[in-house]
């Protein structure tokens, strides 16, 4: 696969890299905007951050590697992130979850996150996501879901893309 | 830009050391102020080395003399106290017998806390009193030990490591007898192939980054870093890259456990078997020092031995793997007269006749320069009696900025010294062939070359009357001698080498060597002097001590008073 930045995005990110004293501090926000772009970060990515910012790619792989938000594989159109800390967890998190998984024929055991074979759905676990008065919470993409039941599940499953 | 004339200094006499005095385990020490970093600039002394210097070593992972100081690993905690000022004042305020009042440092949000400070990053301060001992410094050393085993895979059993290992010893030392742990371990990945020459078990590292360090700060390949969070941390290379540099072994040496491991060591020798002898490096002109380790006459590895004036604490791989063709099997292992398995005593009474008929001018000789210095200054001798041409083989190769010479031989200055060759080195061999050519020459002794390779072929060689090889494989010149006499690697005997910056170094020996084969300063003395009117000192020592009277560069050297690290002399 040949990696092609385009060039606009390419100029951003070379302004970007220059409001920081250090190139490397810039690190972080050149994996977001790639990520974001590609929907992953790919090692040529990551090869051509550290050309870039001058830093050898292992030191790119260390902050791809830290930061579970930071993907390494391409994931569904439709991202799925269930909430697991303590007040979701107590109003059912796990259950949502595992019928998310059982509707996508995905391993409701696995807890690592999931991505249906047609590259629909991803499905995961995360950490709190600020909003648990309304627990379970689920974040789709960019919008916040509260008080989730299986229906709301199951309509936010038919509206994917 | 004004020319500014810099005054020289009024007085050259050095500034007197500035010290600080504090109190080791209640031992009142006086330190410099400061004390040269990992690259030797100075820096506030630390609480480690203030207490070393005091004679107490206090127990470290990520702390290491030639490195960068990282603080990661917290191994080196202790408890300390300061002397109490008086805040008006600012003098020390007194107990009632006079003494100054030190205040534990504790905790500010829990006084009944000591609060320890990692010795290996904290500069000391007048009157600071360091507790390497006590019981809150023991117990910071039990937390930090059973936080370290908590995912560690106690598989010593099948572990390099194990004999020489920090966490063994330290758990020995400071940990507790038994763990606490009931959960279920983290696995890591196991068996990495590193690089060609390493293979990493990231379940053994407590990530103390000094391997690291080392490729980055020390060899300049920053190839190595962290990858995952939390207690997945792995030491790891990027995808797809080797850890392949020239240094990469040494990352072995440093990395306190198990993690890194030699593939050439590996799972071959338990490391208590080894007998350790300090000896040299021969595969290149810097000479890096090394430790041997040996059993039972069969070498295991090399290992690089401090030496601030050469190695430092490193050395390369290439030179560090140069091992395996001392035990070849193919080694000379028998003398020889004229393709004849012959003895010493044979061989070399008739040797010595035959060279005693020897006209002047008729003799030349070969001798590699990666033979000892007292080797050489025989075969100087030697060479003298006969008025003998004498010459070395050059050997080069490209110098890579670190450690690794252009010179690939390990004596070339000895060599010189010893007066083998002068001017340029090699130039000489193609007029000893056009010698043996011409019939002029008729005698040549060869030590530690293939002169075939160099201009002097085989019919030349066989057109000699007498040709005396000594080596230590075979090659299309020992097959050519009349007499073999065969000699032994620099692990299988003692001398010195001179090194490209002119310093002389001594070694010693490791392990036996094969067969009928002898150390060639032993069968050189014999030739010099026929045996007979010893002239010659039948040891070592002695050689070195005559040979140091007859050579200006060594003039004052002693065999017995070269330390370990050796001596510089002028080139
Ligand atoms: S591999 Fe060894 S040297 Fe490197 S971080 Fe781990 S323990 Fe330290
Ligand atoms: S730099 Fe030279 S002397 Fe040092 S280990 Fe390498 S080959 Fe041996
Ligand atoms: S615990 Fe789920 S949003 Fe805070
Ligand atoms: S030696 Fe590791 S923190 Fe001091």
């Amino acid at each position: 696969m040949s990696f092609v930045i385009p060039k606009n995005l390419e100029a951003e990110l070379d302004e970007l890299a220059t409001h920081y004293p250090v190139k490397r501090s810039a690190s972080l926000m050149f994996l977001h905007a790639l990520q974001e772009h590609f929907g992953f970060i790919s090692n040529d990515a990551a090869e051509w951050t550290a050309g870039k910012l001058g830093l050898q790619p292992i030191h790119v792989y260390e902050l791809i590697t830290f930061y579970p938000m930071f993907r390494q594989e391409p994931i569904g159109r439709t991202q799925v992130k269930v909430c697991r800390t303590l007040s979701c967890a107590l109003a059912g998190a796990a259950g949502i979850r595992e019928h998310f998984c059982r509707k996508l024929g995905l391993d409701p055991h696995a807890h690592v996150p999931q991505t249906t074979p047609d590259g629909r759905f991803t499905v995961e676990f995360v950490e709190c996501l600020a909003a648990c008065g309304s627990a379970p919470v689920v974040l789709v993409n960019e919008s916040l879901h509260e008080c989730v039941g299986k229906g709301q599940a199951d309509e936010i499953l038919a509206r994917g893309k | 830009m004004p020319a500014i004339a810099t005054a020289a200094p009024a007085t050259s006499v050095p500034p007197p050391v500035e010290t600080v005095t504090v109190k080791v385990n209640g031992r009142t020490v006086v330190v410099p102020k400061t004390m040269p970093d990992w690259q030797g600039k100075p820096q506030l002394t630390t609480m480690l080395q203030a207490a070393r210097l005091g004679g107490v070593e206090i127990p470290h992972y990520c702390y290491h003399d030639k490195l960068p100081v990282v603080g990661n690993c917290r191994m080196c905690l202790v408890e300390f106290g300061t002397p109490v000022m008086n805040s008006a004042t600012r003098k020390p305020v007194l107990n009632e017998d006079g003494t100054p009042k030190i205040a534990r440092s504790v905790l500010p949000y829990e006084p009944g806390t000591p609060r320890g400070a990692i010795t290996c990053a904290t500069p000391i301060s007048p009157g600071m009193e360091i507790y390497a001992d006590s019981p809150a410094t023991k117990q910071m050393r039990e937390a930090v030990l059973e936080f370290l085993l908590i995912n560690h895979p106690l598989d010593c059993p099948i572990c390099d490591q194990a004999g020489e290992c920090k966490l063994q010893e330290y758990s020995v030392q400071h940990g507790q007898a038994t763990s606490e742990f009931v959960e279920t371990k983290v696995h890591k990945p196991k068996a990495v192939d590193l690089g060609p020459r390493i293979m990493l078990d990231d379940e053994r590292c407590i990530l103390c980054t000094r391997c690291i360090r080392f490729t980055k700060d020390i060899a300049g390949d920053d190839a190595l870093g962290i990858v995952n969070r939390g207690s997945y941390n792995s030491v790891a290379a990027y995808p797809g890259r080797k850890f392949d540099n020239n240094y990469s072994l040494n990352t072995v040496d440093i990395c306190p456990v198990g993690a890194l491991t030699s593939k050439d060591f590996r799972f071959k020798m338990r490391v208590w078997f080894l007998k350790e002898t300090r000896s040299l490096c021969t595969s290149c002109g810097t000479g890096c020092n090394i430790v041997i380790g040996s059993r039972e006459d069969t070498i295991h590895r090399f290992e690089p031995r401090d030496n601030a004036a050469v190695n430092s604490s490193w050395m390369c791989d290439s030179g560090r793997l140069n091992y395996k063709w001392i035990g070849r099997p193919d080694r000379l292992r028998d003398v020889g007269v004229r393709g004849e398995r012959s003895t010493w005593s044979a061989a070399l009474r008739e040797l010595h006749a035959a060279l005693a008929q020897a006209p002047m001018g008729s003799v030349a000789i070969i001798a590699g320069a990666r033979q000892t210095t007292e080797e050489l200054y025989l075969l100087k001798r030697l060479a003298e009696r006969f008025g003998a041409a004498t010459d070395s083989v050059p050997r080069t190769g490209a110098a890579d900025g670190f450690l690794v010479a252009a010179d690939r031989n390990c004596n070339t200055q000895g060599a010189r010294l010893t007066g083998i060759w002068s001017g340029t080195m090699g130039a000489q061999i193609p007029r000893i062939a056009e010698g043996i050519r011409t019939g002029k020459v008729r005698t040549l002794l060869v030590f530690g070359e293939d002169v075939t390779r160099y201009g002097i072929g085989e019919e030349l060689l066989a057109s000699l009357e007498t040709l005396v090889v000594s080596d230590i494989l075979p090659s299309a010149t020992t097959r050519a001698a009349h007499y073999l006499l065969p000699g032994c690697a620099a692990a299988e005997k003692r001398g010195t080498f001179v090194n490209v910056k002119g310093r002389l170094q001594k070694f010693l020996k490791a392990v036996e060597a094969p067969g009928d084969a002898r150390p060639e300063w032993e069968f050189l003395s014999d030739l010099v002097e026929g045996g007979v009117s010893r002239k010659v000192p039948a040891t070592l020592e002695g050689v070195f001590n005559q040979m140091v009277r007859e050579i200006p560069a060594f003039s004052g050297l002693e065999w017995a008073r070269i330390g370990d690290t050796g001596a510089a002399v002028p080139l």
